[in-house]
């Protein structure tokens, strides 16, 4: 194995490097999700706690108090949950990430290894944290009697595309706020708006037909819409134009983000 | 050796970074237009960068600083190799650059085989994570796969001597036994080429052996080694080839002694400047033709001491004192009338020392109190002191060189006694 350093230079085994270094991410990931169940009393409660108080005042605030419709004859509170999960874990994975640079400036300044581990690696968290809220979806589901179709076993493809779009700004994000502070807190603030802009509390089909296409800019939109027709099975219908339109816009954050990544990676360590 | 025993190859290596300072004309007029203007213009500055996709430097001009320049050298397989050099040598700069963390801004570095770099012990440790978890996390960082982490992990914890506190987060171990832990991980690395910063300034002395132990053990195995310390006992007895980087560039490369003699002859710690409010101004150590002398120099000493004692103990290059003098001892300076400001200035005439690199630590005091000590504070390479080609080198003789008077005794007496002994049996 011969590495040659020299500047600007492209590697052109760079994601044969990421995959040597895979074991590299399983331990990180792992250590991310062992100290946030370390040290704390109900640990896996926590998880369980934010999707469902969440539901719950969004159930109370549009369905009860803005009468809003629900997808055919599915319970409010199982379509709030539905788009709860993808929602929660897009925004907390995105939030986890945009910081996850500057948290391990230390690793960056002393041991080299592929820098895009550290922000993928955080999104595992999220990701451990989704499938503690698919068990409350389960509970939901005993206690609505309600019967999924074969449709939920589209749902991976639905998480991943989830997991792509966190990704993409993320890597954005974190790459700028090494070198811009100013980026950590645009992602809080960009998450707050973006609860009530995307379709979490309410059904994608209360916006008006002509809106519709470009409602669907939004990446998250497609995500949301794609978990709510997997899990309400016949209840809710798909846009499919619009997913479409999520997906390329979900593309083209995640190749600004890599692309912003890559080129400021080689600095990491002489700025953070 | 062939060209193919090269592992690691640099080539005319250098680093820029991009400084910010301040304008010295700030204090001068400092008005609020003034200070507005150049607010302004830093501003427009940072917005200019911000767009250009540069990095934001505070301060009003902004300047290139190398931290390396136009190093070249070669590495063979199985050389250890020190990097000396004081600090802000660029030293660390090499060294971040060869384990990959940065870039170098011009030249080419080519290395053959796997790299681990330890800058520092215990990276990545976390202090919620028991010491268990921890072995893998900081072994993984360092580079080892899980397979070689659990089949070496039962010796790991042995060299660290934590059996016990094995399930215990590691925020409950004291700092020495965090130190032992993380060393312990490193110390089982076995990549082909290993980078080790100065991570032996810390621990015990006794883990500090051990640990030095274990590297010549890596040494031994054929694997290449590079190497900075300020601890010239470990350079000495670890490195066959030595690098001297000074402000960015390459001074010397060569073997241990040609090396480290070039770094504490010329090196500014054998004369040290203190700040200008300090009761000692400056310190220094050099070889006269037939002494050593030692000064320091002193300011407003009335009142602070009744006689001021200047001591001193010099230690050989493995850190063991060899000789040392405090006049205190002899009542010598008692009657001496010395100045409240002036330079004492002690000349050692014997006995001499031997060839090599010397530290000296100084002393200022009475029988009362000390009020200044600096230890290990000056470096001295002495060479020719003893001039004679038939004296044996330290190793075999040790560093000093007594003065020693010899006399004869005639045999007649000693055969008296011979007679006595054999008259008796």
């Amino acid at each position: 194995m011969q590495i040659i350093l020299e500047p600007g230079r492209v590697e052109e085994n760079y994601w044969r490097d990421l995959w040597h270094y895979r074991e590299l991410f399983q331990v990180l990931a792992w250590r991310d999700v062992a100290v946030r169940y370390k040290q704390t009393i109900i640990g896996v409660v926590w998880a369980l706690l934010r999707p469902v108080l969440t539901m719950m005042i969004f159930t109370v605030i549009f369905a009860r108090l803005a009468k809003l419709p629900s997808e055919g004859s599915a319970p409010y509170a199982l379509m709030v949950l539905a788009g709860m999960l993808p929602w929660t874990f897009f925004s907390s994975a995105l939030s986890d990430a945009s910081i996850s640079l500057i948290g391990s400036a230390s690793l960056i300044g002393k041991v080299y290894f592929p820098r895009l581990i550290i922000p993928t690696a955080t999104i595992v968290v999220a990701f451990v944290d989704l499938m503690v809220g698919f068990g409350v979806l389960c509970v939901m589901m005993i206690w609505y009697q309600f019967l999924p179709s074969w449709k939920i076993l589209l749902l991976p493809p639905f998480v991943l595309l989830a997991f792509l779009a966190s990704l993409g700004p993320g890597l954005w994000i974190t790459a700028l706020n090494v070198k811009y502070r100013d980026f950590r807190y645009v992602i809080p603030f960009a998450l707050q708006l973006g609860l009530f802009i995307s379709p979490v509390g309410f059904s994608s089909s209360v916006v008006p037909g002509k809106w519709r296409l470009f409602y669907s800019l939004n990446p998250i939109v497609g995500v949301i819409d794609g978990f709510r027709w997997c899990i309400l099975d016949g209840e809710s219908h798909i846009y499919w134009t619009g997913l479409g339109v999520g997906v390329v816009v979900i593309a083209f954050f995640l190749w600004l983000g890599i692309r912003q990544f890559r080129k400021m990676e080689k600095t990491f360590a002489d700025l953070i | 050796m062939s060209n193919g025993d090269v592992v690691v190859r640099v080539e005319n290596v250098g680093k820029r970074y991009l400084v910010g300072h301040v304008s010295t004309s700030r204090d001068s007029h400092d008005t609020l237009r003034d200070a507005v203007v150049r607010h302004a213009k830093n501003f427009g500055r940072k917005a200019l960068d911000v767009a250009r996709g540069r990095q934001i430097i505070e301060g009003d001009a902004v300047d290139d600083f190398w931290a390396l320049k136009d190093v070249s050298f070669e590495v063979k397989r199985g050389e250890v190799i020190g990097i000396v050099g004081s600090n802000g040598a660029g030293k660390s700069t090499l060294l971040k650059i060869l384990s990959r963390i940065t870039e170098p801004t011009i030249g080419r570095i080519t290395i053959d085989g796997r790299v681990a770099s330890l800058l520092e012990v215990g990276t990545g440790f976390h202090p919620e994570l028991s010491g268990r978890e921890n072995i893998f996390l900081n072994g993984a960082i360092l580079g080892m796969t899980r397979a070689e982490i659990r089949a070496q992990f039962d010796e790991i914890v042995a060299f660290a001597g934590i059996e016990r506190f094995l399930d215990t987060p590691v925020k409950r171990y004291s700092s020495g036994m965090q130190v032992r832990l993380a060393f312990a991980v490193a110390a089982h690395l076995k990549p082909e080429i290993l980078v080790v910063d100065e991570v032996l300034a810390v621990g015990d002395g006794e883990f500090q052996k051990k640990c030095l132990g274990k590297m010549g053990a890596v040494e031994r195995s054929g694997r290449t080694v590079l190497f900075v310390s300020h601890n010239l006992s470990a350079l000495r007895s670890l490195c066959s080839q030595r690098i001297l980087v000074r402000e960015g560039q390459l001074i010397t490369a060569g073997n241990i002694s040609s090396v480290l003699t070039a770094y504490s002859t010329k090196n500014e710690l054998s004369n040290r400047v203190y700040p200008a409010d300090s009761l000692v101004r400056r310190v220094a150590v050099y070889q006269d033709t037939d002494k050593i002398v030692l000064e320091l120099e002193y300011s407003e000493l009335r009142g602070k001491l009744t006689i001021p004692g200047f001591s001193f103990v010099i230690h050989d290059a493995d850190g063991r004192p060899i000789l040392g003098h405090n006049p205190m001892l002899e009542h010598r300076n008692l009657d001496t009338p010395w100045p409240n400001e002036g330079i004492v200035r002690a000349s050692v005439t014997s006995p001499k020392l031997l060839d090599g690199v010397y530290t000296v630590s100084v002393f200022l005091g009475d029988p009362y109190s000390t009020v200044f000590r600096d230890l290990n504070c000056l470096t001295i390479s002495i060479s020719g002191f003893v001039n004679s080609i038939y004296q044996l080198p330290p190793e075999q003789v040790g560093s000093v060189y007594p003065e020693c008077r010899y006399e004869f005794i005639p045999l007649e007496a000693k055969d008296d006694v011979v007679d006595i002994a054999i008259s008796e049996s």
